[in-house]
């Protein structure tokens, strides 16, 4: 029978009564996630990676995302691939801004790793037990998080004649070069 | 001894830097830096709608441009829930197909070019020109096409172009005989390339890597036959299959590859022509999608959403989808978070190279320096995904 | 009857003929003189120029650039070493991968923030004399990344020959930066060595009246 997410959901509840699961609700929410706890996230990765129905072997990408306004301020996204089930699911875990650790999971995917330094050089979350938590993308020696939601977008002012006032203008010699204004005349 | 492979170096594939320790010629370990290109795409999605979005995206993986377009919108679309009529969806498949080739063809000239067969480039790249030419007559532009859109395609296919993707996929199962000619017999091509830069299948799925790379350490996972979109589920092609996970085999893998994108852009353009060769090109969803522009003009209440959309952009529900393709790199997915507002939330792309150079490590660690640069291009890396 | 022609008047009229056209060439009247033959093997294998014309065209003729693409426009400028659109006719067709060895750098590509301190050191080891295009519209001015990653403009840091405009500029596009380059190269003056100055004349000391 194929692996439905509602049968993963049904497993997880079984094998981890304590751990308080919450399903993302929402009209638009196309895949199915489940939000759990940070503590409770490297013992449900190893069981959804080791149990032979669900054999979550690969973890297909993992990221972060910043809601502001709201509280717990962060989420990290794990997406889940089963190849023998084709199957993929969904994990949340909510980090709040005071102390945005989360544990790593690079010892149940090694693929972490990366995914894992992404988002902490985008987010500044720490992953606690990571090998190597230093920034990937970024200079090493940049300072902010630049895809938290206060951080500014870098954008810099274009260059135009209205708004440049120490310009270089063209000389007076080009305007003999400026072809002569013709007005239009009826006949 | 430490050895500083540069974010300049030939054989990089872009602005990659490889960290390596040396034993004499064998690498003891090996560190992918990365970030040289980083673009900041994913920030700059926040800013920008989701249309402004699909450019940026032709510059990530810029080897397979209509890719990542098509990831995107297929990711949009998702969010959305629309599909879009079946004509498109054949128009989308066959420049798909091409695209792969054409990627395909760049890969190959370059990752002869490092192991030092420099024939071969010239010959991919007079391929790469007419998929190029294809291009520039469908949508003006040579690379970056930024032909798809959410809900369709930015303008009809124009005369001629079904005829001239006959003549190439008529035309190019004969070169890729002259490739294979040139390389797969060749006692040098197999002496730098088999037995190199081994991944096993178990190795492949712990580190997350996708596409031809795991598909040549034997194991079966197309998301165009495991999880079909844009209508992949009825065209009919095979996958090919490594069998020891070195560099021959990936070689062999994505040359098969070409053959079988030659056969489904071939079923599509057969299915472009029954469905015909003008009609439809983009959904009929005026509350997301750009309402023909006859119907501007002679419809309110088209002129009004065409004025929406336009000046502020579609409007798409509050939530998140995550939508993967198979573009020839591999998974490339696009994840994202809509507040319901025209402007994504967050856009996290999936790019496959990321993921796949991961792997470098545990592909060379042991074996010889030079390995290292077959390795590299074995797996097949483009560093505007990378970086993003 | 047709009008005559009044050239022919002059000639029928048995008047002074028509004044004979100067001829172009002296037909030789006798054996070459050593002295032209001497200026006539001169003349078919030796070629007259300045010195700075020569090096200007040796340079300008045979420019090597530097294997430095960065993003999609090195696709591009691997087009141009490509078969369709042909670089080695310009004698840049090889794509040095050493900064000491190349005379052009060609930034293809966007310049992030981490990759711009590496762009100024490949710069600062190009041995002069050098020049830098910049390709693209990323390069040129940031084109269309205008955030904290992207550097806007490379010339920012190196000073810019040429700058071709696209996204990515078609082969052609980079071809035409090229030509223009290499006029750029051919009009600009050399220098040869250091500048001579003009040495005060030594005054050789006048004999005296007792000398000789």
């Amino acid at each position: 029978m194929p692996l439905t997410p509602e049968r993963i959901e049904e497993k997880l509840r079984e094998r981890f009564p304590d751990v308080a699961f919450e399903r993302q609700r929402g009209e638009a929410v196309r895949d199915f996630t489940l939000y759990l706890p940070a503590d409770a996230l490297v013992d449900v990765c190893t069981y959804l990676r080791d149990e032979r129905e669900c054999s979550f072997t690969m973890l297909s990408w993992m990221g972060g995302a910043d809601y502001l306004p709201r509280v717990p301020r962060f989420e990290c996204v794990y997406s889940l691939l089963s190849i023998p089930h084709a199957a993929r699911f969904t994990l949340k875990v909510r980090v709040p801004e005071e102390n945005p650790r989360v544990p790593t999971v690079t010892g149940v995917w090694p693929t972490a790793n990366w995914h894992e330094r992404e988002a902490y050089d985008f987010y500044g979350i720490t992953f606690t037990g990571h090998p190597d938590l230093t920034r990937i993308l970024l200079p090493e020696d940049w300072v902010g998080w630049p895809l938290r939601k206060d951080s500014p977008l870098g954008y810099e002012e274009v260059a135009f004649t209205h708004n440049t006032p120490g310009r270089m203008k063209p000389s007076p010699a080009l305007k003999k070069l400026a072809p002569k204004k013709v007005r239009y005349r009826a006949q | 001894m430490t050895l500083n492979m540069g974010p300049q170096h030939p054989s990089t594939h872009g602005v990659l830097r490889v960290a390596l320790e040396l034993d004499g010629e064998n690498v003891v370990a090996c560190k992918p830096v990365i970030g040289y290109l980083h673009t900041g795409m994913e920030k700059q999605a926040e800013y920008k709608t989701y249309t402004q979005s699909i450019p940026q995206t032709d510059r990530m993986d810029y080897l397979a441009p209509l890719s990542n377009n098509l990831a995107l919108c297929l990711a949009a679309e998702k969010l959305l829930g629309v599909t879009v009529p079946e004509r498109v969806q054949a128009i989308r498949v066959l420049l798909t197909e091409l695209t792969r080739i054409s990627a395909h063809c760049v890969w190959l000239g370059t990752h002869a070019i490092d192991i030092g067969a420099l024939t071969v480039f010239w010959y991919c790249f007079r391929e790469r020109e007419k998929v190029l030419s294809i291009y520039d007559m469908v949508c003006g532009a040579r690379m970056t096409a930024s032909y798809f859109r959410v809900g369709g395609l930015a303008m009809d296919i124009p005369e001629g172009f079904l005829e001239r993707c006959e003549k190439f996929v008529r035309e190019m199962p004969k070169h890729i005989d002259e490739y294979e000619s040139l390389l797969t017999k060749n006692p040098i091509w197999l002496a730098r390339t088999k037995g190199v830069a081994p991944l096993s299948a178990a190795d492949a799925i712990a580190w997350g890597v996708t596409g031809p790379s795991l598909r040549g350490s034997r194991v079966r996972w197309d998301l165009r036959q495991a999880e079909p979109y844009s209508g992949y589920e009825t065209y009919d092609f095979e996958v090919p299959m490594g069998t020891n996970g070195d560099a021959y085999d990936r070689f062999q893998v994505r040359v098969a590859e070409m053959r079988q994108s030659t056969r489904i852009a071939e079923q599509a353009i057969a299915r472009v022509r029954k469905l015909g060769e003008k009609g439809e090109y983009r959904l009929r969803d005026f509350k997301y999608v750009l309402p023909p522009k006859e119907e501007v003009k002679t419809s309110m209440e088209a002129l009004i959403h065409h004025f929406k959309i336009v000046a502020h952009g579609f409007f798409p529900p509050v939530g998140e989808a995550y939508q993967a393709i198979e573009a020839p790199k591999g998974e490339l997915g696009f994840y994202f978070v809509s507040d319901g507002s025209a402007r994504p939330w967050r856009m996290k792309i999936r790019s496959p190279s990321f993921v796949n150079l991961q792997a470098l490590p545990v592909m060379v660690q042991g074996k010889l320096v030079a390995d290292v640069i077959a390795a590299i291009g074995s797996i097949d890396i483009v560093l505007g995904e990378i970086d993003r | 009857m047709t009008k005559p022609d009044p050239r022919a008047f002059r000639t029928l009229a048995g008047s002074a003929p028509a004044p004979a056209a100067k001829p172009d060439l002296v037909m030789p009247t006798g054996p070459m003189s050593d002295a032209d033959r001497f200026r006539e093997e001169l003349e078919k294998g030796i070629l007259f120029t300045t010195v700075s014309s020569l090096v200007n065209w040796a340079r300008a003729n045979a420019i090597w650039p530097l294997g430095f693409g960065l993003a999609c426009c090195a696709i591009e400028m691997m087009a141009i070493a490509g078969p369709r659109f042909d670089v080695s006719r310009f004698g840049a067709e090889v794509f040095r991968g050493s900064p000491r060895q190349a005379d052009l750098m060609i930034v293809a590509g966007r310049v992030s923030i981490k990759m711009a301190p590496v762009l100024r050191q490949l710069y600062d080891q190009m041995p002069d004399p050098k020049w830098v295009i910049a390709m693209g519209a990323c390069s040129s001015c940031g084109g269309v990344f205008n955030n904290y990653a992207i550097l806007q403009g490379v010339d920012k840091i190196v000073p810019v020959d040429v700058y071709v405009p696209g996204c990515p500029p078609r082969p052609e596009g980079l071809i035409h930066g090229i030509m223009k380059l290499q006029e750029k190269i051919l009009s600009s003056k050399i220098e040869l060595g250091p500048i001579p100055r003009k040495k005060k004349r030594v005054t050789r000391p006048q004999a005296g009246p007792g000398a000789a």
